[in-house]
């Protein structure tokens, strides 16, 4: 395992599209820091032959359900809380340059 | 009509079915006490007197009637602000009901407003939420736990009859042990998850918190079963949970793992757990000394897991459909980067950050696979254990209620108040907290009991019977 630097934190937080300042970036590599060094801990064990749990229950299977026509929520309530609108569509700045 | 608010929910439903109370009375009781109160406790977010008011006046027939419940604010509630305690989601009104809100609603239950929380459920403490800290009914310069902090505060301080919390790593179990009340995480499964805000959507679990074990079983009959709307919700029936509330563990098999009394657990916690533990083998339960040996794993696995899934869960907070939405962004990313940066508080941050690297390109191995594993041999432990005992009795959290602001800059001090509750979710298992003691200064001591999958009523059987047999869940703070 390896060490979190202030300039994997800006690249994290890139992914994450979150933007931090100087201070907070040197605070979080401290504290990430900190974490990764008490988390390295599981590499104590061997888990060679271990196999993934990404689930807890072994009971469950993928599930699918009847391609059945149900109703479905109101345009309304769904545009309810939308931050901007435009007809029935969620409004968002331009993505394509030539504005 | 007096002290209303102090009662059960089945002391209510006696009262109610003798016809010496109405739901009316109880509800103005609830929400007189809250209003007195509640300006110290600071459990609830929002108070929903107007609703409330209109179903007391004209409860449905179930086996909630009339009966108060106070929400954790990451459960939908159709038309009623839901916010994870979190600025990026102020304002926002759910389309629709959760699961389990509908399923109270359809019992005659009573919502009474929503409770505060860490933000997006991310602290051990309540304190990361962005209304401000909830204070322990016990000792208002301590906090609650977390992140179920306002429901466990206020079913302890009686501003509510019932509330439910989530369990992603502890979420409900700490918060009911440190504010001296019951408090259960149900098997993976058992109760839908549609509706809640996601954290972690392997780990995640809503549950009851109530003043006593026989209100404990009757709020989970209710919320239990299968949905088709989260397909991790299991397909079993749901039993008659009052069957279990029998006074008798005789013969019951009780497993003790040496590695959750180790270093780092409070003294006057760990003689109110082994008091318990004896009153338990006094009332014919046999005790079995087990190990569960990657204990000390848990909280690391947890740490890799639980922010994996939560910064995969939060990328949905974009400014896009709900929610937050930054001022005049330059174009689509901006929006997106000064949506995320103004409404997620620092604590949402960290995890976000945490998990986008364990899940990054080169990464990914060493620490998300990694902690998969990791959990493979946690929950082996516990399969292990259940051949040679019925169910295990911990502590729930090694330490009561700490000072508010004594760990908010220390994340993994933090962190590790949680370590005696997260193997039950890693592994999937049912787990309750029961009031089992009080530290000299007068705080709140918890008993953990856990139970193979789906055997909450192994649980109930031996919850109940330790609570009959003891008299911790009758005091109540002086407020």
């Amino acid at each position: 395992m390896s060490t979190i630097d202030r300039g994997a934190v800006k690249h994290v937080a890139l992914l994450s599209r979150l933007a931090l300042d100087d201070a907070q970036i040197a605070s979080y590599s401290g504290q990430l820091e900190g974490i990764l060094s008490y988390i390295s801990k599981l590499n104590e064990l061997d888990t060679k032959d271990t196999p993934p749990t990404s689930h807890a229950l072994s009971t469950l299977k993928n599930v699918f359900r009847k391609d059945a026509v149900k109703p479905s929520l109101e345009v309304e309530d769904v545009l309810l809380n939308a931050p901007s609108r435009e007809g029935d569509f969620f409004k968002v700045p331009n993505v394509i340059e030539g504005k | 009509m007096e002290r209303l608010h102090s009662l059960t929910a089945h002391e209510l439903r006696a009262l109610m079915s003798k016809k010496s109370a109405r739901p009316s009375d109880i509800l103005k009781d609830v929400f007189d006490r809250a209003d007195s109160v509640d300006g110290r406790v600071k459990a609830f977010v929002r108070a929903a007197k107007d609703s409330a008011r209109s179903s007391a006046a004209n409860v449905k027939e179930g086996r909630l009637s009339g009966i108060p419940v106070l929400l954790k604010d990451n459960i939908c509630v159709r038309g009623e602000e839901t916010t994870c305690a979190s600025k990026i989601l102020k304002g926002f009104k759910p389309p629709y009901d959760a699961t389990v809100t509908k399923k109270l609603k359809e019992a005659g239950a009573v919502l009474i407003g929503k409770a505060n929380m860490d933000e997006f459920a991310f602290g051990s403490s309540c304190e990361t939420s962005c209304y401000g800290a909830t204070r322990n009914p016990w000792d208002l310069d301590r906090i609650p736990g977390g992140s179920s902090g306002g429901s466990a505060a206020a079913v302890a301080a009686d501003e509510t009859i019932l509330a439910l919390g989530s369990d992603t790593g502890g979420s409900i179990r700490q918060p009911a042990a440190l504010c001296g009340v019951v408090g259960l995480k149900p098997t993976y499964g058992r109760v839908s998850r549609y509706g809640l805000i996601a954290f972690a959507s392997s780990l995640d679990q809503i549950g009851p918190i109530t003043k006593d074990v026989e209100d404990a079983a009757l709020l989970l009959g209710v919320i239990s079963g299968y949905d088709e709307m989260d397909s991790t919700s299991v397909d079993i029936p749901v039993p008659d949970y009052s069957r279990s509330l029998v006074r008798d563990v005789k013969g019951l098999r009780i497993g003790v793992p040496k590695e959750y009394f180790v270093k780092g657990l409070d003294r006057e916690v760990e003689l109110a757990v082994k008091e318990s533990i004896n009153v338990l083998k006094a009332l014919g339960a046999s005790i079995v000394d087990i190990s569960l040996p990657h204990t000390d794993y848990a909280v690391s696995t947890y740490y890799i897991i639980g922010p994996a899934e939560a910064s995969s869960n939060l990328a949905r907070f974009d400014g896009v459909q709900y929610g937050l939405r930054s001022e005049s962004p330059e174009d689509l990313i901006d929006m997106y980067t000064g949506t995320r940066s103004e409404g997620f508080g620092s604590e949402a941050k960290r995890r976000i950050l945490l998990g986008t690297y364990c899940l990054s390109a080169g990464y990914y191995d060493a620490y998300y696979l990694k902690a998969l594993k990791v959990r493979t041999k946690i929950k082996e432990d516990f399969d292990k254990a259940f051949k040679s005992c019925d169910c295990v009795v911990t502590p729930t959290s090694p330490t009561p209620a700490f000072r508010i602001g004594e760990r908010t800059s220390d994340p993994i001090a933090m962190y590790l108040s949680d370590i005696y509750t997260i193997p039950a979710n890693l592994a999937g298992l049912p787990a309750i907290s029961v009031p089992c003691g009080f530290s000299s200064a007068g705080l709140p001591i918890g008993l953990q009991i856990m139970a193979k999958p789906f055997d909450e009523e192994t649980i109930f059987r031996a919850a109940y019977t330790f609570e009959q047999s003891t008299a911790h869940h009758k005091r109540r703070p002086k407020l």
